[in-house]
């Protein structure tokens, strides 16, 4: 099944949305979405409040299953496998393909603890020197290592907002996924945390594939790629970061970006 | 005339000078709408009502408090000088005549004497009743005709009523705390009483617990070595084991019952489930007790002796396994509330890390809840302390100094109960020891009540 895809410009696909519709009970928040997305790429997700882009997010890595009332249709796959296939594991799914949320999210437990949640659920580390690996590796390379190498020990609940941000891109990088799922992920951060979680963003980039959904169009252009524009539950366009801003096909997304709606 | 119908006379009144105020105020407004004036009608309606009211009603507090010992010191004071010297005690005196005053209950044939302070004593109580309500009158009349007088657009009646309502509401709270305090008062003066025929020492630290009969009478020490030893250790002990016991049935049924109603049970299961089993903790207790003499008992006792076991059929275990039955729902509701508490984020964090719904429960949800579960823990435990009934009927009543669950035990509030019922003299040890041991209980389940809150309220400033 696992047959490596390539786009017309020879570049491997990871993940492929067809038709995929999103009901909440009997309102429908996704209406028919097709999408690839590219390995090692970031990708951005824009539009306006409500128009389906952090929906249709989770549905990458099956997170809506745990709201009862959301129902998904159409097929999605990871590698050319169908991810809400019946004899798909969800758990070995979700790591392969990470998420980091909105508001930082650290478990009331150490630095330490935090990192090595993963990797001890799935049994990544069986030697305690492994896990101090794997969790030093994490937290370098989500830039944190320098801040809180001496308090290892202290809660996570305990570091300023980017910093409890960054924390939790280390913890999900420490299962090494494939994906990583970013959900708004500086909206409750300042400035200066916020330029350092995009350095950071551009820097991974070299080892996973992340999908950006952001309600900040400047945050768009500056970190991702290719960007896809949602509008109430539709894919309205979807391209090359530079094309979709400067040079849009829709007279939808251009009134979107030049700040007409939204 | 008694207070019941000064009151009735008093709401009447109240309403009187309310439809007054507020006809006056209508007028003052020209029958046009309210606005001219600063408060709505019904504001200047209350005031002069409250008016009216309040003073009155406060002299007539005043009065019943403050009237019957200056009637009794009138009263002594006319009796005849040999009477007064004759060694009887005042209270015995003036109940006597009392009694005749109002016809009831006299023994014996009254001398005359008697009759003639029972006579003045029911002249003077006329008196004082016909006092009062002319006093009352005339306050109340002063009181709503000023106040009708004062009303005026500018008045501002509305801010007046607001403060009465707070009062209200202040004296409603300071009443239920001055309560807590009077019972508090109340144990210490009996516990001190107590701890002047037993030395504290012996009875914080003693090891035996044997309180013999006591005559009515002889409690003035003279005969202590009749007195019994009164320790405390095996009661407590016993009413560890049983707590213990209870705490060790309820903390993991409640909690699963908590968490299977928090992260699984539909919404539908939920609710209805949730009021079942708070039926449990409804119960009274003495049915509980039954269930234990009459089902668990004598289970217990069977299947102990199919394992070889002798468990007695009145043992702590029984009544520790029923009374834990009794807290399941402290436990349950309590933790559910608090699991249900724990942020959508955290369980998204664990699960979009690839964690099962299991491992996020262990791993992330219950810690996160684990303060809120201590202190519904804690207040499950001092509510299993102050049990009573379930204990009186199931534990055997035998206070030993054990760590045998299967044995019969006695615990604190089964001794209370023991030694308030029966014939003991009141001013004997052997029922002042009640109040030492109520005391004891009280301190220990407050400090529980108390660390449970602490522990509760840290909790809740995390999340919110």
């Amino acid at each position: 099944m696992t047959t490596a895809k390539v786009n017309e410009a020879g570049q491997k696909i990871k993940m492929t949305a067809r038709d995929v519709k999103v009901f909440y009970g009997s309102n429908q928040a996704i209406h028919g979405v097709d999408m690839d997305i590219v390995e090692n790429e970031v990708i951005a997700f824009i539009g306006p409040s409500g128009c389906g882009k952090s929906t249709f997010l989770r549905c990458l890595n099956r997170m809506n299953d745990t709201i009862d009332s959301c129902r998904v249709t159409g097929e999605i796959a990871l590698d050319g496998q169908d991810i809400y296939a019946p004899s798909l594991d969800v758990v070995q799914l979700r790591a392969q393909v990470g998420m980091v949320f909105q508001k930082p999210n650290p478990f009331p437990k150490s630095i330490y603890e935090n990192i090595a949640y993963g990797p001890k659920l799935h049994g990544l580390a069986s030697k305690k020197s492994d896990l101090d690996d794997v969790v030093e590796s994490s937290l370098r390379r989500a830039g944190l290592w320098d801040e809180v190498k001496d308090r290892l020990n202290q809660p996570g609940t305990g570091l300023s907002g980017g910093q409890q941000q960054r924390l939790c891109i280390a913890r999900t990088i420490a299962v090494s996924p494939e994906v990583i799922l970013m959900d708004e992920p500086c909206s409750a951060l300042d400035p200066i945390a916020t330029s350092i979680i995009e350095e950071l963003i551009t820097e991974l980039k070299q080892n996973f594939t992340i999908v950006i959904v952001t309600h900040n169009m400047q945050q768009a252009a500056r970190v991702s790629d290719r960007t896809a524009f949602f509008h109430l539950g539709n894919l309205i366009e979807i391209g090359g970061t530079n094309d979709v801003f400067t040079n849009p096909t829709q007279k939808r997304t251009e009134d979107y970006i030049t700040g007409r709606y939204g | 005339m008694n207070n019941l119908s000064l009151i009735i006379i008093l709401l009447v009144l109240l309403a009187v000078a309310y439809q007054l105020g507020m006809q006056r105020s209508r007028k003052l407004a020209g029958g046009q709408n309210s606005a001219s004036l600063h408060s709505r009608p019904h504001h200047y309606g209350m005031m002069v009502g409250l008016w009216a009211v309040l003073p009155p009603f406060f002299i007539m507090l005043l009065w019943s408090w403050l009237s019957p010992a200056v009637i009794q010191q009138l009263v002594l004071a006319s009796l005849p000088t040999e009477v007064l010297n004759s060694g009887e005690q005042a209270q015995v005196l003036m109940r006597r005549i009392s009694n005749l005053a109002t016809n009831f209950a006299v023994l014996s044939e009254a001398a005359d004497w008697e009759i003639n302070a029972a006579n003045y004593l029911g002249a003077l109580q006329q008196k004082s009743g016909l006092l009062l309500l002319a006093l009352m009158f005339i306050v109340g009349a002063l009181g709503l005709l000023v106040s009708y007088q004062k009303i005026r657009p500018s008045l501002r009646a509305r801010h007046q009523v607001e403060k009465a309502l707070m009062a209200t509401l202040l004296i409603c709270s300071t009443i239920a705390i001055l309560t807590t305090i009077g019972i508090v008062l109340s144990m210490v003066g009996e516990t001190l009483k107590f701890f002047s025929f037993i030395k504290p020492t012996d009875f914080f630290f003693g090891t035996t617990w044997n309180p013999r009969f006591s005559t009515a009478g002889v409690a003035d020490g003279s005969l202590t070595g009749s007195q019994g030893s009164f320790g405390l250790l095996p009661l407590l002990s016993g009413t560890m084991l049983v707590a213990g016991i209870a705490l060790l049935v309820a903390i993991p049924l409640g909690l699963m019952v908590a968490i299977y109603m928090a992260e699984y049970a539909p919404k539908k299961v939920r609710d209805t489930v949730k009021p079942i089993i708070e039926v449990l903790a409804g119960i009274p207790t003495i049915v509980y007790g039954f269930f234990a003499l009459v089902v668990v008992g004598p289970y217990l006792a069977d299947l102990g002796q199919m394992l070889g076991l002798t468990i007695r059929a009145t043992s702590a275990l029984t009544a520790g396994v029923v009374m834990g039955i009794m807290i399941i729902p402290f436990i349950s509701s309590l933790s559910d509330d608090i699991i249900t508490q724990v942020p959508k984020a955290l369980r998204d964090g664990s699960l979009g890390l690839g964690a099962t719904k299991s491992e996020t429960i262990r791993k992330v949800v219950l810690p996160a809840a684990l303060p809120g579960i201590v202190g519904a823990v804690l207040l499950a435990a001092s509510r299993a302390i102050g049990e009573t009934m379930i204990v009186v009927l199931a534990a055997g009543n035998s206070p030993s100094l054990t760590a045998n669950p299967f044995e019969a035990v006695s615990t604190v509030t089964v001794t209370i109960v023991n030694q308030l019922t029966g014939d003991n003299d009141f001013a004997s040890p052997q029922s002042l020891v009640a109040f030492a041991l109520g005391l004891t209980l009280f301190v220990i389940t407050l400090l529980l009540n108390i660390v449970a809150l602490v522990i509760v309220r840290k909790y809740r400033e995390q999340y919110e």
